[in-house]
């Protein structure tokens, strides 16, 4: 059991949770995941480090509500408790100093992407972070990641806040401009890990994506997580997550993660069947999503 | 009580059928297939053995349990003293009565069978060891506490699987604090993730890991020891001496077009949603989903395979179909297994090899594609190797697809620990009479250093580790 101190929203379905894990905090390094479960008879879900207090003993994690048990986590009560906090699992991000670094977070995905610009910046990189996000209620850790990075560029499909347009547009941009870029960092929706991975190819900058797949154990034992690097078959869990994304079977990943989507909207239907009250609001912001 | 027979006698009386689910009852459950023995079905079984004096069932045994003095006291119908014999040796009865390969161990050599030249004669040591453990379990459920000294030594145990427990139980009996470190939410290991419910209901394996927590071993759950923690770090938090015992949990894959389409899975993934997830109870008791395909195709002839093609039939396949590429004969599976798969009705098709999972547009699986196989000359695992038949293409509909090949050794521990010597396979080298690893205060033991192997085999490497960590501990010499 691992009592949780902070669980609130901070974009619609996004929630950040802080929760206690003196040993994950202690061992945990940038890149990371670890596998939580908020009850018994719950899934296993894999969610990526966020941050971690060593003195507190504890971690951050940050987690959209999609299925039932990120629904059910959602209500945890801070006082509360999570069944089960595994970790820290998957290999850590090679941080070395190369150089500029763009750290590339889409949605959600600017919460892995936290850590890693903190390390790449710590390593003496000259960091700079562009940020997607649908619209500006949608995006996160705006402050936090301006303190990790030396420069910062926003990016929201609508144009409600920062630059419109996509965060490859922004990248492009910035390689177009013959700014210098040693390595690129993706994290967010798998598409978006594709787009950009498409782009750097073609500029010839490095690239590293982390990949949240469908896991069970989350330690080698399923292969559940399974994805195509390189034309060799490889495991996110202990492979992973960070592949190279210029090697990396985007549509087979996005396939795959297809599996259970008609699972989920069985599961969500039979949680809201039981709680219809309390559901209501969090099943309309979930479905918009 | 029965009067004392002769030999004659014994000999004269058939081995005692265990009740059994019927096919048609249980394909529709998850429940366990055999019932059980009643007092009466044990104590006449218990009638038919010699109790010989040279007792090669005892030296068939890899944890050498006193067969015919346990079985004699079943016999007189003394259940608790049987118990407390077999437990001398075996601390996990209930499980080994259910999950051993008796007629390659214990059966096979059995004075009964010889006289009557038919193994299937022999004395149903498994079928009475399960009874005894469950009487046991049922009429003594409380726990002795232990009386001992506590030297003081802390060990780490890593991976809560048959071999992990089984070191537990003896280093804590031995005085010692013991911690055991379990990747998952759940003890047991492969006996909670792999083996279905219908062949080792879960709560007996919770009975067991209850036991030994409260004889005080610490149960760390959540911790994968060689990601999560080093064994460094273990050294650094003060434990004295680890032993691994991480398994065989990697699976392999046959490396054929489609193997990553939506719909297969590995036997590992399919068991675990199934068993430690549950997925049975999808969507209501249970979160973790799994796909319920109609027609089920398992590749591989192990006790895995036939538990996956079970499993299958449990959750409404229906066709559940083994594709195997040697003959029933070169089967891995225990005959039990394969019995009871084919009452449920698995269709067995042998001498064939899936060469493609083929798929549809959107990347779902809907078939196999296959070839008929011959069997050549012997390979280096003394089958014979099974050769394609040219021009033999077919193509069997599937909609999900379970790989059953085997496993690889966990490659966790061995990865982050160049210490540690591992063989060609990725298996730990251990010192087969010590279990000594190539790193001082480190023993391995199990499916880690044997490669997937038995439940019985895995407990009794626990054992021998715990015996040659004990020695450690009391004289410090490695």
């Amino acid at each position: 059991m691992a009592k949780v101190l902070v669980n609130r929203p901070i974009a619609p379905d996004v929630f950040r949770m802080e929760v206690e894990a003196p040993d994950v905090a202690k061992y945990r390094k940038a890149g990371q995941f670890v596998i939580v479960r908020p009850a018994s008879g719950r899934e296993r879900i894999p969610l990526t480090i966020a941050d971690a207090d060593r003195e507190k003993g504890t971690i951050t994690l940050i987690y959209q509500v999609v299925g039932r048990t990120t629904a059910e986590m959602s209500l945890i009560e801070p006082g509360g408790e999570m069944a089960d906090v595994a970790g820290p699992l998957g290999l850590a991000t090679h941080i070395e100093k190369v150089g500029t670094v763009v750290i590339v977070g889409g949605g959600i995905g600017v919460a892995p992407s936290h850590p890693i610009a903190q390390a790449m910046k710590a390593a003496g990189n000259h960091v700079i972070s562009i940020l997607g996000a649908r619209n500006q209620g949608l995006l996160i850790l705006e402050p936090e990641m301006r303190a990790a990075s030396d420069e910062v560029v926003v990016v929201t499909d609508d144009g409600s806040y920062g630059d419109k347009g996509f965060v490859t547009d922004a990248l492009r941009r910035l390689l177009d401009a013959g700014r210098k870029i040693d390595q690129v960092v993706a994290i967010g929706p798998p598409i978006m890990m594709k787009m950009v991975s498409l782009l750097t190819k073609e500029y010839g900058v490095p690239t590293l994506v982390s990949l949240n797949t469908i896991m069970v154990d989350g330690t080698g034992m399923c292969g559940g997580c399974r994805v195509t690097v390189g034309g060799e078959t490889k495991f996110v869990c202990v492979d992973g997550p960070e592949f190279d994304g210029h090697l990396v079977d985007f549509d087979e990943m996005m396939r795959r993660q297809r599996m259970y989507v008609a699972h989920e909207a069985q599961s969500r239907a039979a949680f809201e069947g039981g709680h219809p009250c309390r559901m209501e609001q969090m099943a309309g912001e979930a479905h918009r999503g | 009580m029965a009067e004392k027979l002769s030999n004659r006698e014994k000999l004269k009386i058939a081995p005692i059928p265990m009740a059994e689910q019927s096919p048609s009852a249980r394909r529709g459950n998850i429940q366990e297939v055999p019932l059980g023995y009643t007092e009466a079905e044990a104590l006449a079984e218990a009638q038919r053995c010699l109790i010989c004096k040279n007792a090669p069932c005892v030296k068939g045994c890899p944890v050498s349990v006193d067969i015919p003095g346990f079985i004699e006291l079943v016999a007189e119908g003394r259940f608790h003293e049987a118990a407390v014999r077999i437990k001398q040796t075996n601390c996990l009865p209930a499980v080994c009565g259910r999950v051993c390969p008796q007629e390659e161990q214990c059966q096979v050599v059995c004075m009964v069978a010889k006289s009557h030249k038919d193994t299937a004669q022999s004395v149903q040591v498994g079928k009475l060891e399960r009874f005894v453990a469950d009487w046991d379990r049922e009429h003594h459920p409380t726990v002795e506490p232990l009386s001992v000294t506590k030297t003081g030594k802390r060990v780490a145990i890593v991976g809560a699987g048959p071999a992990g427990l089984t070191a537990a139980g003896d280093l804590i009996a031995l005085g010692h604090d013991v911690t055991v470190f379990e990747a998952l939410h759940r003890a047991g290991g492969v006996l909670v993730y792999g083996i279905p419910e219908f062949r080792l209901p879960k709560a007996i394996v919770d009975f067991e890991v209850d036991a030994l927590r409260r004889q005080g071993v610490e149960l760390k759950y959540n911790v994968a020891i060689g990601k999560s923690k080093s064994l460094e770090d273990l050294f650094a938090e003060g434990y004295d001496a680890v032993f691994v015992g991480t398994g065989a949990g990697l699976p392999m894959f046959k490396k054929i077009p489609g193997e990553n389409l939506l719909g297969v899975y590995s036997a590992n993934e399919y068991l675990t949603r199934a068993n430690l997830m549950n997925a049975y109870g999808f969507p209501t008791e249970s979160d973790t989903p799994i796909l319920r395909g109609r027609n089920v195709v398992t590749f591989g002839g192990g006790n895995v395979a036939m538990d996956a093609a079970r499993t299958a039939l449990r959750l409404g396949a229906e066709t559940s179909t083994i594709l195997y590429r040697r003959s029933e004969t070169e089967m891995p599976a225990r005959i039990e297994e394969i019995h009871h798969a084919k009452e449920e009705g698995i269709d067995f098709r042998l001498l064939q090899d899936a060469i493609e999972i083929l798929g549809s547009e959107d990347g779902w699986v809907t078939g196999c594609k296959c070839l008929r196989m011959e069997l050549g000359e012997p390979d280096a695992s003394g089958r014979r190797r099974p050769v394609p038949v040219a021009g033999s293409e077919f193509v069997i509909p599937a909609d999900v697809v379970v790989v059953a090949i085997g496993n690889g050794p966990n490659p966790l521990v061995p990865r982050t620990t160049p210490q540690l010597q591992t063989n060609k396979w990725g298996n730990i080298v251990a010192d087969p009479d010590t279990a000594k690893t190539t790193m001082r205060g480190v023993w391995a033991g199990g499916d880690i250093v044997l490669g997937a192997a038995t439940v019985i085999l895995a407990m009794g490497e626990g054992r021998k580790a715990a015996k040659s960590i004990h020695e450690y501990l009391t004289t410090g010499v490695w």
